[in-house]
């Protein structure tokens, strides 16, 4: 048996579709992860214990436990608790709630590394909560936590592939059962291995960037 | 400077037996100080004494444990209901304190905004005045502390002298009735502090109320109406500099400004305080 690239061209249309809603779960999943992470991170910093009790158990359980079985538990065992989604909505939630969890971990971080100082300053001018976190905090631990959301953005990608289990047709489902209809699994796992490989050269490029930008201050230093 | 001013006057800053315990540790132990308008009020004392302490309490940056502190006549902090005291909301907090303009040591700038920007955010923000007013006043309060040429630049491409008085202007654009100065120039190089203190003396002499936590003997005996001495957390000494650094007796406060005229001296030593 040689190594046949034809196997992928004669079916794109499929890879197409898998490779689009691989990166569709990855965007929103992402997006809606940053989310809740920087909720999560804000509520159990600027708000009492009695908000933040059970965001610790969340956070703790999603990262105590298999994302697998989380997904699993979501789409399974959703129904039970009156919960009927389809693989594509529990696997985007899934995703989500489970990067929100290491998400707001990088977020909490990001906001104790802004000195206490500068958020006394902006108190005592008499600004919000909320505004000293858009204008004073975020700015900053922007810089500072890039690399480690840019890192988790890409772990991420790859988690989409764990959404083939609960029958969401991904590019990593399309490609096993390409694979395992021609037996051509050289081909298709090697392109599938470039093509994650490809988001993690995307993502850093866009963080390189997106660092400089915000990070404007920082490289001033020398004036 | 040594202003007139009229005893009788509600104080715009009223601290009546203040405590303030970290854990088990009692920093501040029955606090009274008053301070009236246009008065400049220099806190003095050994280090660990809880001057800054007290300036942070006044600015209600820490909780005081015991006491009342009033801000032009309304209790800072706290809401007494039937003998008892509850802790009022941030807002609350925030709307007493509003006329009070804080200058601290580390300067605390936001080092992801321009001078300009430092001066106009709160302004914004906090007081809702439009983009192109802000930047206005904004530009108006660098002029007024010398830094015309420097509002484009970020805290970090400014001396430490000039970042202080970056940090005066901002607090000086919110048109506080009083200025509290936590060590200002403790953390500037020797030969940067004077221009900071002509800062503050010009604030002074246009009769801008202010409390300064300090260790420069020499603004406190030239600027203040009244010095403070703390030590181990209670007002050991106060009264006109005169008073307090020529005829006051207490031993400690000798001893502080003994040590402190050692420290400074370098030509020829002679065993007496020297005039203010």
């Amino acid at each position: 048996m040689s190594f046949n690239p034809a196997i992928l061209t004669d079916n794109w249309r499929e890879i197409l579709d898998g490779m689009l809603l691989t990166i569709l779960i990855w965007v929103v999943g992402t997006a809606l992860g940053l989310v809740i992470g920087l909720v999560v991170a804000i509520v159990q910093l600027f708000t009492n214990r009695w908000f933040a009790a059970p965001l610790t158990f969340y956070v703790a359980l999603m990262r105590g436990t298999p994302f697998l079985i989380q997904l699993f538990v979501i789409y399974y065992g959703g129904p039970f608790f009156g919960l009927d989604l389809t693989p594509l909505v529990a696997g985007v939630a899934g995703l989500a709630l489970y990067g929100g969890a290491y998400f707001s971990e990088i977020f909490r971080a990001g906001f104790l590394s802004v000195p206490v100082g500068q958020i006394e300053a902006a108190r005592m001018m008499g600004i919000s909560r909320l505004a000293i976190v858009r204008h004073v905090q975020l700015p900053q631990m922007l810089v500072i936590i890039l690399p480690a959301l840019a890192n988790m953005t890409v772990l991420l990608s790859k988690e989409t592939a764990v959404l083939s289990v609960i029958t969401v047709n991904e590019l990593t489902s399309v490609i096993q059962s390409i694979g395992s209809t021609t037996f051509a699994f050289a081909e298709t796992l090697l392109f599938l291995a470039l093509v994650y490989w490809a988001f993690l050269e995307i993502v850093t490029a866009a963080a390189r960037r997106l660092e400089k930008r915000v990070g404007r201050f920082m490289l001033r230093t020398q004036g | 400077m040594n202003a007139k001013t009229n005893p009788n006057a509600r104080p715009i800053i009223d601290v009546r037996g203040v405590w303030k315990r970290f854990g088990t540790v009692d920093v501040l132990k029955g606090i009274d100080l008053a301070i009236r308008k246009s008065e400049v009020t220099c806190i003095i004392g050994p280090s660990g004494s809880g001057k800054s302490t007290l300036l942070r309490c006044i600015a209600f940056l820490e909780e005081y444990s015991e006491g009342e502190i009033y801000i032009e006549g309304e209790l800072l902090g706290f809401a007494l209901e039937g003998g008892r005291r509850r802790r009022v909301s941030d807002a609350e907090v925030a709307r007493v304190r509003r006329n009070i303009g804080f200058v601290f040591q580390q300067f605390n700038l936001w080092p992801h905004m321009t001078a300009l920007e430092n001066v106009a955010m709160p302004l914004k923000l906090a007081r809702g005045i439009p983009r192109e007013d802000a930047t206005k006043r904004a530009r108006a309060m660098l002029d007024k502390v010398g830094l015309t040429n420097r509002a484009e630049a970020y805290p970090s491409q400014l001396s430490g002298g000039q970042q202080q008085r970056v940090g005066i202007a901002r607090a000086l654009a919110m048109e506080p009735h009083i200025m509290l100065f936590d060590e200002p120039t403790s953390a500037l190089d020797p030969e940067l502090v004077g221009e900071v203190l002509q800062v503050m003396r010009d604030l002074a002499s246009e009769g801008m109320t202010m409390a300064v936590v300090t260790h420069e003997m020499g603004f406190a005996a030239q600027v203040a109406d009244t010095v403070v001495f703390i030590d181990h957390g209670v007002i050991a000494a106060s009264g006109s500099p005169e008073q307090v650094f020529r005829r006051e007796e207490n031993p400690r406060l000798r001893q502080f400004l003994q040590n402190y005229f050692e420290r400074n001296v370098f030509w020829q030593t002679t065993d007496e305080v020297p005039a203010p």
